[in-house]
């Protein structure tokens, strides 16, 4: 599936890659495998633009976004 | 034509099809407090007193300060060092007489907000640190205000609309927990082009407009996410997360002893390597402290003090010490015990902590002998 990372994690994944994952959690967890810095960002997932709070499955035609917190003003 | 003609002022406006008179009078009939008068607040406050918002408020403990100007169009150089929260609403008077302003010149914290935002109907978050963040959504949360949302990151902004009635989605559904600040860059750290909290300002007062005058269909449990280089725009659905409801402060009392600064990181301590440990061991202004539990082992050669983290609370005298070192075995505890202690003693002592505890402290000590 298609994944595209927001704000500061685009610094850390790149902005816009593929993946192939079972669920969010295996996501994430290959994600924080390959990217060190992605284990102590904060960030959501969203899978087709709804954002999940709990593990989701995934298919290959899905479009995942990493969407971290932003602070400033 | 008089200043103070309202049929003339808000004309262009009023000719709008879904604004019209009535539009105009809800707007007149509504109170708007702006939270944080810099890149974003700036454009809010000014837009809402040009549309006629019959009562805005304004609050920011800040002073202007030379670097806010590039994204800050409110404010001249002859301004630096003045109120924020006052310069912005005389400046707002001049453009608006018929606003009623006031400006409250100190940050908003859990034992203001809730007094605070009761004269107000909405609320607009301009703020640019998550503990302001989490204080104002948490308000807005308890008092069933809706609460408009904006921050942003180099070339991207988010923007919500939080706890409308009827969809009471807030940025904790998002973020249960507070993200330490250390973690994420503020726009004094990671920079910001100035035209992009203007924008997103613009977008805030935008969303005010149409929830006061009910015009479209406001951001209620979305989020947009705004991306200047390219223009692209992508709006997520926000769904209700039960954690968010676990981390809520129950009613009025628990919020106002929540101390969001410690949430959200504010009293990180600095890690130390070994090297930097084992300098300050050899310096008799630091004193270094043992926050494991009677037992734990190893047991350091370096003289300290055993004061474990369930004791913590009768450390009352750092006993002159100017630089106080905590350890434990991993890192973990000690980071939260100094953070604890640079809150008692931040003015006198300076709080650090032992990265990786004792564990990589030895671990690198064999690595040296082999």
């Amino acid at each position: 599936m298609q994944v595209v990372a927001f704000g500061q994690l685009a610094e850390i994944t790149g902005k816009d890659f593929h993946v192939e994952a079972g669920d969010t959690d295996d996501l994430s967890a290959q994600l924080e495998t390959k990217y060190a810095g992605l284990k102590n960002a904060r960030y959501v997932i969203a899978v087709n633009k709804k954002i999940v709070s709990s593990n989701t499955p995934l298919t290959s035609n899905d479009i995942v976004a990493l969407l971290p917190p932003f602070s400033g003003g | 034509m008089e200043a103070t003609d309202p049929y003339e002022r808000y004309a262009r406006q009023v000719l709008l099809p879904g604004l019209g008179t009535e539009g105009q009078q809800k707007l007149a009939a509504a109170r708007v407090l702006v939270v944080g008068a810099g890149g974003l607040g700036n454009p809010v406050t000014q837009y809402l007193a040009g549309a006629g918002v019959g009562k805005i408020g304004v609050a920011d403990g800040d002073k202007i300060a030379l670097s806010n100007l590039h994204r800050q169009p409110l404010f001249t150089t002859a301004e630096i060092g003045k109120s924020k929260a006052i310069i912005a609403t005389q400046k707002i008077t001049a453009i608006n007489p018929l606003v009623a302003c006031t400006a409250y010149e100190y940050p908003v914290s859990n034992q203001n907000a809730l007094s605070l935002f009761e004269d107000y109907d909405l609320i607009v978050d301009c703020t640019d640190n998550f503990t302001a963040r989490y204080t104002i959504n948490d308000a807005c949360y308890l008092l069933q205000k809706p609460l408009v949302f904006a921050a942003v990151f180099q070339y991207e902004g988010q923007l919500a609309v939080f706890n409308m009635p009827g969809n009471r989605t807030n940025y904790r559904d998002l973020f249960p927990e507070p993200p330490s600040q250390a973690s994420v860059p503020d726009c004094n750290i990671a920079g910001v082009l100035g035209v992009l909290p203007g924008l997103l300002g613009i977008m805030q007062a935008t969303e005010t407009i149409k929830i006061i005058t009910g015009i479209g269909e406001v951001l209620a449990g979305k989020l947009l996410n705004y991306d200047i280089r390219t223009h692209n725009s992508t709006v997520f659905e926000i769904a209700p997360s039960d954690r968010s409801g676990f981390y809520m402060p129950a009613d009025r009392s628990a919020y106002e002893k929540m101390d969001y600064q410690w949430l959200c990181g504010e009293y990180e301590a600095i890690a130390l390597d070994k090297q930097a440990f084992d300098q300050f061991l050899a310096d008799p202004s630091a004193l270094a402290i043992d926050v494991r539990e009677v037992g734990e082992t190893p047991y350091p050669a370096f003289p300290h003090l055993s004061m474990p983290m369930s004791g913590l609370d009768r450390f009352e005298d750092n006993n002159g010490y100017k630089n106080l070192i905590v350890f434990c075995q991993s890192g973990t505890r000690s980071a939260k015990a100094a953070g604890i202690l640079q809150r008692r003693f931040g003015s006198s002592s300076n709080v650090y902590h032992l990265s990786g505890g004792l564990t990589a402290y030895y671990s690198q000590d064999h690595g040296e002998k082999s």
